[in-house]
């Protein structure tokens, strides 16, 4: 496994506009939406770490999560929803010389891609898979997620939610991802080393974001502007945060942040091909 | 010296898939194509390639998509319910003009059907089974020789057009044992994808070239472009523009026009005087062979029209074999899809009967001999 520590970061400053693609603005994001705030902590993380813009693969799902990687200034794939993890999945085993990033949603990868998030946590190919969690179909007009609150209005939960919610670091984590955490949008500087520590993982990592849809969720529930959620969010962490054991299935008012899971476990890509080396006689 | 060798036709395409260059198969167990994926577990290492059982059918197109858009060779192979799971990433590779090759094995439909006995129910969701209007190429090998030289011609075509291919085959087809020469079967010189050279600047991945087929972008190559699946300008970034939006569509279909020539391709029995000509694919084409043979011997002039393209259909070659027939034969293993097609192509010009079976059986040449003495009586 590659040491954080000991990796150099490159130290010059950090200008968003060198990763993203200026043409493409302005960007397709609600005014108080969490997303653009992820999208600066991982692109970032991707500066400090010095990865080459040529060698870096975001693919995304489809909703407001999904339509962040046509801002990224690299080799980008919007693909379908749910599915990111099964063509990141084709596309890092194929090229195992890119560093390969999955952006995707709570819906996209808790609910119709939740049979790819458990295998890709199971077999622990070189991925970075970052879930922003905003707890709403916001794209489709606010429809009820696996990770909306107990009580909360959506359109299609009209006298509030009553189904109970997904803790997706838990399941990430019982699934067998070898690195998992999760971080609000508040501490933007907690996230960046988050990603970083995520990506420079080898194996399959897993990062929560905990977002705000402001526009489509919190004023259905009166959850104030974007920095009141925000606030609000940031308050709900855990004082114990940056443990290593999740003791909280089904998450109650508190949530764990920073780095919840990290385990050495053989990088599945390079396991498949010493099997094959072995198999042509090349040795290991 | 010939090779010759017993093999089956679910083999013979894994190994046509890897002597066309093909390094990525991802898959999920499914009757009656798993012996596809059987071999090219055993295939792919000893070339360098890849092959992952995927947790579900969606997951194992999507993978194959992600290696293609990786830029390498990518192949699927599944059946029945897994086809129609693969659908929606297919449309994706559609849309998005991502190459890929799909071998679909018909088994008994609908629903789990018949898992074990042939069919040819999806001739129609081969061509139209993803929403939208969409471009794709559909192949149909009736022998395990054309398992292993039609899997390289579909993977000629797609990484030549970057249009999905299917290789649709029935369940006999699939599990029919044949000697084989693969000495003879190897193709000259393999066609490869064009990639994008050149200036970075202002590259647009969905150019409008004079061939209507964009240079593939490869992810590491410097031109950091952006694939979605939604309606897309030439510069890859969507567009909800009306004129812009058909123009992109209309080309992906106007390239199959452009390249017809290349991709139609059907095999002519005795149609030069046949007085009745019969239309028929797959395990149905084999047995309408053999009933040619019995019918001449009894005097009746019958010939055979083999699409080995279905899909776009070979319309202009099906239309300069009728000469003086007076009527068309369709014997296919479903209640009428191919015949569809037939109606709209011949309809006004001649008779087009249809010899229908669903019963999870082959079509005997005994059936259409009986079939065509009652059309001529």
């Amino acid at each position: 496994m590659k040491d954080a520590v000991e990796t150099p970061l490159n130290e010059a400053e950090f200008h968003i506009n060198d990763y993203i693609r200026l043409e493409q603005m302005p960007h397709f994001l609600c005014p108080g939406c969490g997303h653009g705030i992820a999208l600066r902590a991982l692109l970032w993380a991707v500066h400090e770490l010095g990865i080459d813009k040529d060698k870096l693969a975001i693919v995304s799902g489809i909703g407001c999560s999904g339509r962040l990687s046509a801002y990224i200034d690299a080799n980008t794939f919007h693909t379908t929803h749910g599915r990111p993890l099964a063509y990141a999945t084709g596309l890092a085993l194929a090229r195992p010389d890119l560093h390969v990033i999955v952006i995707t949603g709570d819906g996209d990868s808790l609910a119709i891609g939740g049979n790819h998030l458990i295998h890709a946590c199971r077999r622990n190919l070189n991925l970075t898979c970052m879930m922003l969690n905003n707890e709403i179909y916001g794209m489709t007009g606010g429809q009820v997620s696996p990770t909306t609150s107990p009580d909360r209005y959506t359109t299609t939960t009209p006298a509030g939610n009553t189904e109970p919610v997904f803790d997706a670091c838990a399941l990430a984590t019982a699934a067998g991802a070898g690195f998992v955490g999760r971080e609000v949008t508040m501490q933007v500087t907690g996230l960046k080393n988050l990603m970083r520590d995520a990506i420079q993982h080898d194996g399959f990592s897993f990062v929560e974001v905990i977002s705000d849809c402001t526009e489509i969720y919190g004023r259905k529930n009166d959850l104030g502007n974007s920095p009141e959620m925000i606030l609000s969010q940031k308050s709900q962490m855990r004082p114990d945060a940056y443990r290593n054991t999740v003791d909280v299935p089904f998450r109650p008012n508190a949530l764990t942040c920073g780095v919840l899971t990290k385990t050495d476990r053989p990088e599945y890509g390079k396991a498949y091909r010493d099997m094959t080396a072995r198999l042509r006689g090349e040795g290991k | 010296m010939a090779n010759q060798i017993n093999l089956q036709g679910n083999q013979a395409c894994a190994l046509g898939a890897i002597a066309a260059g093909c390094t990525f198969y991802a898959g999920y167990p499914i009757t009656p194509s798993s012996e596809v994926a059987e071999a090219m577990s055993r295939e792919l290492p000893k070339v360098g390639g890849t092959f992952i059982q995927m947790e579900d059918e969606i997951a194992s197109m999507g993978a194959v998509v992600g290696a293609s858009m990786g830029g390498l060779k990518a192949m699927t192979a599944t059946s029945g319910p897994g086809f129609s799971l693969k659908q929606e990433n297919l449309g994706y590779a559609c849309g998005a003009e991502i190459p890929c090759v799909i071998i679909n094995v018909m088994r008994g439909g609908p629903s789990t059907g018949m898992p074990t006995r042939p069919a040819q129910g999806d001739i129609m969701q081969a061509r139209w089974g993803t929403h939208g209007d969409h471009p794709i190429i559909v192949l149909t090998p009736a022998s395990v020789a054309e398992c292993y030289t039609e899997t390289i011609r579909a993977f000629e075509l797609t990484e030549r057009l970057r249009v999905p291919v299917i290789v649709l085959i029935d369940e006999v087809i699939g599990h029919l044992v044949e000697t084989v020469d693969l000495d003879a079967l190897q193709p000259e010189k393999l066609v490869e994808r064009t990639f994008a050279t050149g200036s970075k600047d202002g590259f647009e991945p969905y150019a409008v070239t004079d061939d209507m087929i964009p240079p593939f972008p490869r992810p590491g190559d410097g031109f950091r472009s952006h694939t979605t699946g939604l309606t897309h300008l030439p510069s890859g970034f969507p567009t909800q523009n009306p004129a812009k939006a058909e123009a992109a569509l209309v080309r992906t279909t106007d390239k199959l026009d452009l390249h017809a020539d290349l991709i139609a391709s059907n095999e002519l029995v005795q149609t030069k005087d046949a007085d009745l000509l019969i239309v028929a694919l797959g395990i149905s084409a084999r047995a309408a062979q053999q009933a040619v043979t019995d019918l001449r011997a009894d005097g009746i002039k019958a010939g055979l029209f083999r699409p080995k393209t279905l899909w776009p259909f070979p319309e202009s070659d099906l239309k300069a074999c009728v000469n003086g027939a007076k009527a068309i034969l369709v014997p296919e293993m479903n209640q009428g899809q191919m015949i569809l097609e037939i109606e709209r192509l011949m309809a006004r010009d001649l008779p087009v009967i249809g010899l229908n079976k669903i019963d999870g059986e082959a079509i005997t040449p005994a059936e259409i001999v009986a079939k065509v003495n009652e059309v001529l009586s």
